[in-house]
């Protein structure tokens, strides 16, 4: 088995709803999506929520506000997944719930190095 | 009563709280010395009470007896004069005689060290749970190894090897330092949380003895939470999960020993008390940010309590299994996620869930699809329950799962 990150993206990172315990809430349709993929043991880690707060650093000291400026899209969040190949985790992606509010999902391999 | 009836009784209740005594004062290299000194106490009162009668106190007897045994133990033991006396001597008071305190609250904190020490991730978990029936619930070698379906050369043989290893990893008796406290029991917890299991699981046709091992566990964790250094949120939503458990323990067995699915079970069986035992606990258990596997179990067993099949308790209880299973895998978790799936999106949509699992050897993920094909397509239904008939390995599974294949034959 190898470990595949999924990046998310989409115009609008949308408004973020936290629990009353601080956890995020995230929709059922996510919840749901990501729940099948744990129950066939092959969700590493849920990953990350990015927050609407950014800055992009250039060289020269130029610093622009928000990831926003140049790209239309930006990245929502990323899981790390497991699975037997790149097209496996590519079919898990069909069903990701960013797909249907008009965003993408970019799965990427996780290099294996030896440390 | 006589002492036949009493003597076990006693030593149920009192075989652990002078062993864990004992203990302490030994180190953990001394477990099995500890052992015998009980042990043989309850030798002498099998003896003396026969032809004398019950004396008047048959604890304190014990107790008395216990401290004299340890004592000339003490006395005529070389290896204890030499080495492990002299420390003993040197942390009691002036005198030569160990203070050997059964006082209830020193049993207490002997007890919660001695399951610090006994959780001890470097040994097995069947070792740990062996360990713990045998020190902190005062189980005879005989009941463990009927408790595990096995004979008592393969628990000796166990529980053998894991002292030895708490020997070698020179574990102490002690409690953890405050702020270790949350780390350090989270081993405590799964051994809790596996012994409850043993129990509620079992295929042990020992109804009594099964139901033993999950009340064993529950006063085990029921004094962790007693304690105010352990009595944290995790500690009390396992808590709150065992009585949810607990409060079925009447309806899901029939008077010769079957199983009764819960769906079939009658509710006027469950014990209220025990819901309201577990609910109580469950917000004790919501202090604090910290939410472990065991408030999401918590959670998902607080809602198989409540009324049958509304829309909303399936609909929470998928969202809390797909929060548990984002938490930890388990094969339990992911095939309960789908049933519960299918509750809220219909069979299909879960049949089609069910097939990406993977768990095709387990007999519980075939009665699970026979579930789903029953009314959509019972010739599959069959298929599968026949499956999960072969692949079970206890007769109660199997008569269940041949009475839904009989049903369905009759529709086919």
């Amino acid at each position: 088995m190898k470990e595949f990150v999924m990046i998310y993206r989409g115009e609008s990172l949308g408004e973020i709803k936290l629990n009353p315990d601080g956890t995020l809430a995230i929709s059922k349709e996510w919840e749901n999506w990501m729940g099948g993929i744990a129950a066939q043991n092959k969700l590493v880690s849920g990953g990350m929520r990015l927050g609407n707060e950014g800055r992009t650093i250039k060289p020269g000291n130029v610093i622009t506000d928000g990831p926003y400026a140049e790209i239309k899209e930006i990245i929502g969040g990323l899981s790390i997944f497991r699975g037997e190949s790149i097209e496996e985790v590519t079919e898990m992606a069909k069903s990701c719930p960013v797909l249907k509010f008009g965003g993408n999902v970019e799965v990427r391999d996780v290099m294996q190095l030896n440390n | 009563m006589q002492e036949k009836e009493l003597i076990p009784q006693l030593y149920r209740t009192e075989f652990r709280k002078i062993a864990a005594v004992l203990c302490r004062l030994f180190g953990i290299e001394h477990i099995t010395i500890a052992e015998d000194i009980v042990s043989d106490t309850f030798l002498l009162a099998a003896e003396t009470w026969g032809l004398k009668g019950i004396p008047p106190n048959p604890a304190a007897w014990l107790y008395t007896v216990a401290k004299n045994k340890t004592k000339d133990f003490l006395k005529r033991n070389t290896l204890f004069n030499e080495k492990i006396s002299p420390e003993v001597q040197y942390t009691t008071t002036q005198s030569f005689e160990p203070d050997i305190d059964l006082s209830s609250s020193n049993i207490r904190d002997s007890q919660l060290q001695m399951m610090f020490a006994i959780c001890y991730p470097g040994i097995p978990p069947e070792s740990q749970i062996g360990l713990s029936l045998r020190i902190l619930c005062g189980f005879s070698i005989d009941e463990i190894a009927d408790a595990f379906l096995t004979n008592k050369e393969t628990i000796n043989k166990r529980l053998y090897r894991a002292k030895e290893k708490l020997k070698q990893d020179a574990i102490k008796i002690e409690m953890p330092p405050e702020t270790q406290i949350s780390k350090r029991i989270e081993n405590v917890l799964t051994t809790l949380y596996l012994l409850f299991n043993e129990g509620y699981y079992s295929s042990n046709r020992n109804t009594v003895l099964t139901k033993d091992l999950c009340l064993e566990a529950m006063r085990l964790t029921h004094m962790l939470s007693e304690n105010e250094s352990t009595n944290l949120p995790e500690v009390n939503a396992l808590l709150a999960l065992m009585c949810f458990h607990a409060s079925r323990f009447d309806a899901r067995l029939s008077p010769d020993g079957e199983l009764i699915l819960y769906d079939e079970q009658d509710i006027l069986l469950w014990n209220n008390e025990l819901i309201k035992q577990g609910q109580y606990y469950l917000n004790m258990a919501a202090r604090g940010n910290n939410l472990s596997k065991y408030h999401l179990e918590a959670a998902i067993a607080y809602w198989h309590t409540a009324e049958r099949d509304s829309p909303e308790k399936w609909e929470k209880v998928l969202s809390l299994y797909n929060r548990l299973l984002m938490t930890e895998y388990s094969p339990i978790a992911a095939l309960n996620r789908t049933y519960a799936l299918a509750k809220v999106y219909g069979n299909e949509a879960a049949i089609i869930e069910a097939e990406k699992l993977g768990l095709d050897q387990s007999h519980l993920y075939h009665s699970l699809l026979g579930e789903l094909y029953t009314g959509v397509d019972n010739k599959q239904a069959v298929a599968h329950f026949g499956t999960a008939s072969k692949l079970t390995k206890t007769s109660a599974d199997k008569k269940v799962i041949l009475k839904k294949i009989a049903g369905l034959k009759q529709k086919l």
